[in-house]
């Protein structure tokens, strides 16, 4: 099939951008959508053009590289998959489709559709982890007892792979799906409870430092969301650091 | 920390925003609670019963304190309103050429400022046509056993009945009511969201109550100037 892009050409960071026209032909419907991408970007080299700047990584779904705003939707518009995993069958002959990067203050752009989201690994040095001295005596994991539901339900926002996607479909540019499954993902596990109370509050400080937006509870993200992250996380989030700004002394 | 969090970070303001709206919904019901009467059958008892309680609720001290709660609430939702929307506005400074927002929202529950704004509007207008006549207009009179009334029946009467623009100020309460609508259907269930109060059993029922009130309430608001205006013209 044939294909009319419009795809978002930014030179680097300074640059105000513009969206530029091209065109693909012989798609194949069995393609994803980062292999049609290839093709232009062939052809654009072969034709001593610049190629379009997209992240991508593992092209299996699980890196949450692939960060594109396809169409108006995080990674196109099927649901819970990365752009890596949408396919050409999505699209019909004659198509036009504009493809824009994540758009976000805290997300700023690089070069065309690849964006800085540096913010998120900082979010995570503010408290994403736990403190565990790796001197020989650590605890087996298996060896606490942990209740299946609570195990379920940390491993579901375990799933967040990061992607900003969330960042991307809220109109907000909000982080409070990504931090709240962070959050969530500890608080729920006896490992993480320790320190559950200044991890909520540092990570939601560095959120708002770093310029995210606030939550109107709209629901987009859990729809965009690759890992359908739910937003039961948000409501744990809201409550972690409601109790622990009342109660810790820091 | 823990102080500034509770008034300066962004889940601080939602707490805000939930608490405020949560108490101006408990608002609504007594204030419906209290105009219901206007819609029975024009009687001098139904007017005397009415400004029986207008008077109780400018002179009863309790209800000039919950007044007072009432204004401040509603300034401090508007103004932390606004705060929000100016930081979400700029999360965004570059907006997408393509954005297909109905795929994964409804656009009310992304309308929250546009219909807070009317609502503002449509409070300062009701707070002049009644509010501030009650104060400090010159609303005639009458003795009962002694006691002094003010006849704001008459005048609510006059106002959707008979005044030259009463079917103007009809529709701008229904206008203001219909914003109301669409604020309560995602602002009922959104307060609960905010301060963490959410249930794999209990959201779904705090969800239809919530669109059950977000509709019922406004629209009972909505049908007192029409019914009264049935009623003087009828």
């Amino acid at each position: 099939m044939k294909l009319n892009l419009r795809i978002w050409r930014q030179d680097g960071p300074n640059d105000s951008g513009r969206l530029e026209n091209y065109t693909v032909e012989n798609v194949s419907p069995d393609e994803s959508f980062l292999e049609m991408l290839d093709e232009l970007n062939e052809k654009l080299v072969s034709e001593g053009k610049e190629p379009v700047a997209f992240d991508h990584d593992c092209r299996e779904g699980i890196c949450g590289m692939c960060s594109m705003f396809i169409n108006g939707e995080a990674h196109g518009p099927d649901r819970a998959i990365t752009t890596c995993q949408l396919h050409m069958r999505r699209f019909k002959d004659g198509d036009t489709i504009t493809i824009e990067p994540w758009r976000a203050a805290a997300f700023p752009v690089i070069k065309d559709l690849v964006v800085d989201r540096t913010a998120f690994d900082r979010i995570i040095q503010a408290g994403g982890f736990v403190s565990v001295n790796t001197s020989g005596n650590t605890i087996d994991a298996n060896a606490l007892p942990i209740n299946k539901a609570d195990a379920d339900n940390a491993f579901d926002a375990a799933t967040c792979i990061g992607c900003g996607a969330c960042v991307a479909t809220c109109k907000n540019s909000s982080a409070m799906l990504f931090v709240s499954a962070k959050v969530s993902q500890l608080a729920l596990l006896p490992q993480g409870k320790v320190e559950r109370q200044e991890r909520v509050l540092n990570m939601v400080e560095k959120m708002d430092e770093e310029g995210f937006g606030n939550c109107s509870n709209t629901g987009a993200c859990e729809v965009e969301c690759p890992k359908e992250i739910s937003l039961d996380n948000i409501a744990r989030m809201n409550r972690e650091y409601l109790k622990a700004s009342l109660s810790s002394e820091k | 920390m823990s102080n500034s969090a509770l008034l300066k970070s962004s889940l601080a303001k939602k707490y805000w925003m939930s608490i405020t709206g949560l108490f101006l919904i408990l608002f609504l019901i007594g204030h419906l609670a209290g105009n219901i009467p206007l819609m029975f059958e024009i009687n001098r008892e139904t007017a005397h019963g009415f400004n029986e309680y207008a008077k109780f609720m400018s002179e009863n001290p309790l209800v000039q304190i919950v007044a007072w709660v009432v204004k401040i609430a509603i300034l401090f939702h508007a103004v932390d309103g606004v705060l929000l929307t100016m930081q979400n506005n700029k999360a965004r400074p570059v907006k997408y050429k393509v954005e297909n927002a109905n795929a994964n929202s409804s656009w009310f529950s992304r309308a929250m400022m546009p219909m807070g704004l009317l609502i503002f509007a449509f409070i300062c207008i009701h707070l002049v046509n009644f509010w501030a006549e009650m104060h400090y207009g010159s609303i005639p009179t009458y003795k009962v056993r002694g006691e002094e009334y003010r006849d704001l029946y008459t005048v609510v009467m006059k106002f959707f009945g008979k005044d030259e623009l009463a079917i103007m100020w009809i529709s701008i309460y229904i206008l203001g009511m219909v914003a109301l609508a669409f604020h309560l259907i995602h602002g009922f269930q959104s307060a609960f969201q905010s301060v963490g109060l959410r249930h794999k059993k209990y959201t779904p029922i705090i969800e239809k109550i919530g669109y059950a009130f977000a509709i019922i309430v406004p629209l009972i608001f909505a049908l007192i100037p029409i019914v009264i205006h049935i009623r003087v013209n009828g």
